[in-house]
């Protein structure tokens, strides 16, 4: 047994600045690129239904590639191809007067993890859709709304307690996913105990320190996820958004993608 | 307000087009005018040459055994289903489709929802919005559609919703009503765009027995008012004592058309004999 609670500490307690440092990187990219994935997938999912065939096969090829490939390739084909591909660096090391945090590496694994999220999101989002009964459509239009207004006000909004759900999931996952820009060089939470144990020789320690990180991350997320979701739960009974230990744990959640009241 | 099978005791008010301004005075007297009406799913064919006019402040109910095709015409006369050849007008609009030449080329999705105003639906199955109250899914549509003020749409909805027995259920989600409540509810939402037609579709086969009676109650009321309406139906006491036409169709056909008093107690058609055997 060779654990070092005194490297542990240390590393974990009183590197503070680097770490607070690494914590920002980490939510900054995996917000960014949630909200990218969003917007993305809530295009995509729309495109997919229409009646235009060109848009529809984007939306279907887009899909197709960056769900079936891995993302660590997507990463570097941004960071590393697309320089070679153009000639010049879109990814340089800082942005002029930017923060030395928001550099090339930072701004390529945020737009791939982005770019990928967003093929997840719109078969989440486009699943959502479908969870909405035909008649709520055919009310709304039915009552003289066009198909734009109808699905803003009467379909996405009961779509989103399907949605959500998953959409917190993959959040989760975002969060952790980020560890990926340390291949590229981004002082993320990864980089940093890779950068501590490359002059320690004491691996466990730092790892052990950043998941202690990532779970306070992960954690604070699913409280405010459940907050979210009981919200949402307007007009359905409160009894199907899971608590927090089922959502922690995953135990009891049988009824997760039940569409609650709606019919 | 008396001698209907169904005992009510919900107070439906005698004024319930006061609340939208009175009865909607369509520009012509002929509301719906369809003519030789085909349509297809696929290979079947489920309306077979049908036509049928509807005037001003008429009660239309239509009746037919399941799979006679009868919700489908109600459903393309505000275009939720495609037609194949004929023509629907409500009001003197062409439904759906622009006649380029004789040939029928669907209109834009904008020009629909105009003419979809104008025209009142109400559903089997409610199809309220459950992320609504009953007050905001009643001001919804006149609101994001007609851009009605808020406070005015609000004042509507609730006059509707005190006509049709419900004022105190105005905060109440959908969830939260019973099925005749909820097809009330419905009822109210459909008349908040002052529309110049109702269409029923079945509106109270999915409620239990007991509260069957407080939707037609409303209905009743509306046709009073001198609303105009086409019903399907198997409320063959509605039919009665509301209706001021009855149709019955079969197969996809209209087989018959008559006044109450001919449809009930002399039926010509055979078909129509033997439909109204099983279920009178």
């Amino acid at each position: 047994m060779k654990f070092d609670p005194a490297e542990f500490l240390n590393f974990t307690f009183t590197w503070r600045d680097v770490l607070i440092g690494a914590i920002i990187t980490t939510l900054l990219m995996a917000v960014v690129a949630q909200i990218i994935g969003v917007l993305l997938g809530l295009i995509a999912a729309l495109a997919g239904r229409s009646r235009n065939p060109l848009v529809k096969a984007i939306s279907v090829i887009y899909v197709w590639f960056f769900r079936g490939t891995p993302v660590l390739v997507q990463i570097y084909l941004l960071y590393f191809g697309l320089p070679y591909l153009l000639g010049i660096d879109p990814f340089p090391k800082q942005y002029g007067s930017l923060p030395e945090l928001i550099g090339g590496g930072f701004v390529a694994v945020t737009l791939a993890l982005g770019v990928n999220e967003g093929a997840y999101m719109s078969e989440i989002i486009r699943a959502g859709i479908l969870s909405v009964d035909s008649g709520q459509a055919e009310a709304a239009k039915s009552l003289g709304m066009t198909p734009r207004k109808t699905m803003q006000r009467i379909v996405l909004p009961q779509a989103l307690r399907v949605i959500v759900p998953p959409l917190g999931n993959e959040f989760n996952n975002m969060i952790k996913t980020t560890s990926l820009a340390s291949v590229v060089g981004v002082t993320e939470l990864v980089l940093l105990a890779q950068n501590r144990y490359g002059a320690t020789f004491q691996p466990f320690e730092p790892l052990l320190g950043i998941c202690v990180f990532y779970l306070a991350m992960t954690t604070i997320w699913g409280v405010i996820q459940g907050r979210i979701e009981r919200r949402l739960g307007a007009g359905t009974r409160s009894e199907d958004v899971p608590g927090f230990w089922s959502r922690m744990t995953g135990a009891g959640r049988g009824r997760q993608g039940d569409t609650g009241g709606v019919r | 307000m008396t001698g209907h099978v169904h005992g009510t005791d919900v107070d439906v008010s005698r004024d319930l087009l006061g609340a939208i301004g009175g009865v909607p005075t369509p520009p012509t007297d002929m509301v719906v005018d369809a003519t030789n009406v085909e349509k297809w799913f696929g290979k079947l064919h489920v309306l077979r040459d049908v036509s049928l006019t509807v005037k001003r402040q008429e009660v239309v109910v239509v009746l037919g055994p399941s799979g006679s095709g009868k919700t489908t015409f109600i459903r393309c006369v505000n275009h939720l289903e495609k037609i194949q050849s004929g023509r629907i007008f409500v009001n003197g609009h062409l439904i759906g489709y622009r006649d380029v030449n004789g040939k029928l080329v669907e209109d834009k999705e904008a020009n629909i929802a105009r003419q979809r105003q104008e025209i009142g639906m109400v559903f089997q199955r409610f199809n309220l919005f459950p992320h609504k109250t009953a007050l905001e899914n009643i001001i919804e549509a006149p609101i994001q559609v007609r851009g009605t003020p808020k406070d005015e749409a609000i004042e509507m909805g609730r006059a509707l919703l005190t006509r049709v027995g419900l004022a105190a259920k105005e905060g109440s989600y959908p969830s939260q009503l019973s099925g005749g409540q909820q097809q009330r509810v419905a009822i109210a939402r459909a008349l908040a765009m002052k529309p110049a037609l109702m269409l029923f579709d079945e509106p109270t086969s999915a409620l239990d027995p007991e509260m069957i009676g407080e939707v037609l109650e409303v209905m009743k009321e509306l046709a009073r008012e001198g609303m105009t309406m086409i019903v399907v139906t198997h409320e063959m006491g509605f039919a009665k004592e509301v209706a001021d036409r009855v149709v019955m169709m079969d197969d996809g056909v209209v087989v018959e058309e008559g006044t109450p008093e001919h449809f009930f107690s002399n039926p010509t058609h055979e078909r129509t004999k033997s439909f109204l055997s099983k279920i009178l």
